[in-house]
């Protein structure tokens, strides 16, 4: 029988798992792996450093719902990934992360080039791999790929040892049978939990439906669309979960959480019945767990039984797939109702969509000769767009006002680091979007202080030619940072101030091989955004220079009650 | 005691597992109070006792199970569990005191498994309320060191309970 090296057997393996695409940077350790990877079909993408790579392997699952694949090597390569497997850990993203190692014989002797990157990604990853022996190595990559995407989703980093990679083996499928005792998550919800769910949502006058990014990780958006409306049920999506319910929709209440709806905020607050599902009572969300939706009961719908009654007491308990036990509860609520209607709850329903008019996100104004307001520059992106792209956000005020004023209809179209909070994720993860979604018009908006952090990666997207579009909300100054300072540390603007003209952004686009275009008055954005959108063969950066001293609204102070939402500047008056 | 949880875990014997634990624990702040790792009845899996310190239990034995090499995750307390450890103490015993330690071991059951010029050490095993008044009576006399093995526990089959004698 032939042998191959463990390196073909690393690749061969991948492309089994039918990976198409995969984001790197080769050096020593994981050399090996590279040379056959020189002949394979699938594409790799040169990031310009590994936590990009990391990030394009997030955008990459988070687009498509499959699972990205990054690699680095040993040492370095490999601690400069860690961030990036940090938040697929915090956001449930499916990625297999492969590190080159030094060989077996030099571990433990502080060789070239060494760090235990198994003992460091043991607490970001969901499980890690150091492989010793060369002949697991199909089956192990076939295990990686399933625990990635099945269950919680998360990343699962495989250490390959440079001598392992060089011994040969003989080829073998993986079974395809995963045998791993330890691990199996439950999918489907106990029907008696099912039954006393739908008895607390009929028995309800004030109910909410929690939406978190569950919904989006198992595919449940179009049943939760059909229950929430059979059941007349108010929804929120969190930010994990724009794009999991049609903002559009008139049962939609908007983004609850910091920065969230008004609306969204309250109906929680005042809820008697919250139904969360595929949400996590994140401190984001909640404020202070203890002011928190304080009247309602709680049904719990999570496929992880750690998130179940870690913030918040679960009523009811429901360990399981989002899109499973939806799909229980609308078969179990359908027998219920016969031909009845649900309950109308005209008070409820009337209370919280008047909340909705009353205080609807938007609460600038731009006046056209002033300066320009960040929020302006984003509702123009999604009226020259039509809404129809997949945006990715960084980190800060434009994430947020990104999150709030766009209109998502529709899952995988909103990308973000939520839960980690990782300033530099827009522009790698664009990239990685827009490599699993070709066709699709990828726009990452990002803050003048993200793009820093990562901008060396629009080179990579210029010369692999993924053209990836990117608005930079030039505030020159780390906003949000700012808004905090202002808020709460008398204005003293400590280390947040970013130079006003440097770098300059258009030449740097043009630098780095894209094309680039400024935006500094309210009537030069939409042709901007519009020249933007025609360009289709390199990558394409938009600077809008801003207001500085604009700040995001609503807000729930960090730790503070949910009772009490500021709404505008006017109300810190 | 009120935050002490006892917990026993099922898992695969694999390399790093304990590593895993022990990451998992001081990651989600739980503190290990004891810890006891050996070979369990069948090849390739272990059993840990735990005694950890922590306000929630429930979500100590939730992230225990979420590890992917954990097989079963058992919360003893407040069940009817045998818990045993094992102490070595060695205390001080001149020539004129050496009777009188001697006695007071063996009113516990305590064995002597090493004698030097001024000191005894003895073997105690129990559960850890015995160990703990062991060393009370001990302490008058002077104890020059002592080890502790960790709590290792089972809990009892609900047939066994009239016949708890036996344990």
């Amino acid at each position: 029988m032939e042998r191959i090296s463990i390196s073909q057997a690393l690749i061969k393996a991948l492309e089994f798992e039918g990976v198409d695409v995969m984001f790197g940077h080769p050096g020593g350790a994981i050399l090996p792996a590279y040379d056959p990877l020189y002949d394979s079909n699938i594409r790799h993408i040169l990031a310009r450093h590994e936590q990009g790579a990391g990030h394009m392997a997030e955008g990459y699952a988070q687009a498509t719902g499959r699972v990205g694949v990054c690699m680095a090597t040993s040492g370095p390569g490999a601690t400069n990934l860690i961030t990036s497997l940090a938040n697929a850990y915090m956001d449930s993203i499916p990625i297999v992360a492969i590190t080159g190692q030094v060989p077996t014989t030099a571990i433990g002797n502080d060789a070239f080039q060494e760090a235990h990157t198994w003992g460091i990604t043991m607490p970001t990853t969901k499980h890690n791999y150091l492989v010793t022996n060369a002949a697991e190595i199909p089956d192990v990559v076939h295990e990686a790929f399933h625990l990635a995407s099945t269950g919680r989703p998360g990343p699962v980093l495989i250490d390959l040892p440079k001598d392992i990679l060089n011994t040969e083996v003989v080829w073998h499928d993986p079974t395809g049978v995963v045998d791993l005792p330890g691990y199996k998550p439950t999918t489907q919800g106990h029907p008696l939990q099912v039954k006393t769910a739908i008895e607390l949502i009929q028995q309800s006058e004030r109910p909410v439906l929690y939406a978190g990014g569950g919904i989006i990780a198992s595919g449940a958006h179009a049943e939760l669309l059909k229950f929430a409306e059979l059941a007349n049920l108010p929804v929120v999506t969190t930010l994990m979960a724009r794009g999991a319910f049609p903002d559009t929709h008139p049962l939609h209440l908007g983004m609850p959480g910091m920065h969230g709806f008004y609306s969204a905020i309250t109906a929680m607050q005042k809820s008697d019945l919250l139904i969360a599902i595929g949400a996590r009572f994140d401190d984001r969300v909640t404020g202070d767990p203890s002011h928190f939706a304080t009247g309602a009961k709680v049904i719990h719908v999570d496929i992880d039984p750690a998130e179940i009654g870690k913030i918040r007491k679960a009523d009811v308990p429901i360990v399981g797939d989002a899109r499973t036990v939806l799909g229980q509860l609308l078969a179990r609520l359908t027998k219920v109702l016969g031909s009845d209607d649900p309950p109308a709850r005209s008070g409820w329903m009337e209370t919280v969509s008047g909340w909705k008019s009353a205080h609807p996100i938007s609460s600038y104004e731009q006046e056209p000769g002033g300066l320009l307001k960040p929020q302006y520059v984003i509702e123009e992106l999604f009226k020259t767009t039509g809404g129809d792209a997949i945006v990715v956000a960084g980190v800060g005020q434009h994430q947020m006002w990104a999150a709030q004023l766009w209109k998502y209809t529709k899952p995988r179209t909103w990308i973000n680091s939520g839960g980690a909070g990782t300033m530099g994720f827009a522009v790698p993860a664009a990239i990685g979007a827009k490599m699993g979604m070709p066709d699709e018009n990828v726009w990452a908006i990002d803050g003048d202080g993200c793009f820093q952090m990562t901008m060396q990666e629009m080179i990579c997207a210029a010369t692999e030619g993924i053209p990836v579009k990117v608005l930079i909300i030039n505030n020159h100054n780390l906003g949000m940072v700012r808004q905090w300072q202002r808020l709460f540390y008398n204005e003293r603007f400590s280390a947040s101030e970013l130079t006003d003209h440097t770098p300059d952004y258009v030449k740097l686009a043009e630098a780095m091989g894209c094309a680039g275009f400024r935006a500094e008055t309210a009537d030069e954005v939409a042709p901007v955004l519009e020249k933007a959108n025609s360009i289709n063969d390199r990558p394409v950066i938009v600077e809008a220079r801003v207001d500085p001293d604009e700040m995001v609204f609503p807000m729930v102070p960090a730790g503070g009650s949910n009772d009490v939402v500021i709404l505008s500047k006017e109300d810190l008056e | 005691m009120s935050n002490h949880h006892l917990i026993t875990v099922l898992v695969e014997d694999k390399p790093g597992v304990l590593a895993r634990v022990a990451t998992m624990f001081a990651r989600r702040g739980f503190n290990i109070h004891s810890l006891a790792v050996g070979p369990a009845e069948e090849p390739n899996l272990s059993r840990m006792t735990i005694v950890v310190e922590a306000p929630d239990v429930e979500q100590v034995t939730k992230q225990l199970q979420k590890l992917i090499n954990t097989l079963k995750v058992v919360e003893l307390s407040g069940t009817d569990a045998i818990e045993r450890e094992v102490m070595l103490i060695r205390v001080n015993a001149e020539v004129e005191k050496r009777s009188s330690v001697l006695d007071a071991a063996a009113v516990f059951k305590a064995k002597p498994v090493d004698v030097g010029a001024t000191t005894i050490t003895f073997e105690v095993v129990g559960d850890p309320q015995k160990l703990a008044d062991f060393l009370e009576l001990m302490r008058p006399y002077g104890v020059v060191s002592l080890v502790k093995s960790g709590r290792i526990a089972l809990a009892r089959e609900p047939k066994a309970r009239n016949l708890r004698a036996i344990g």
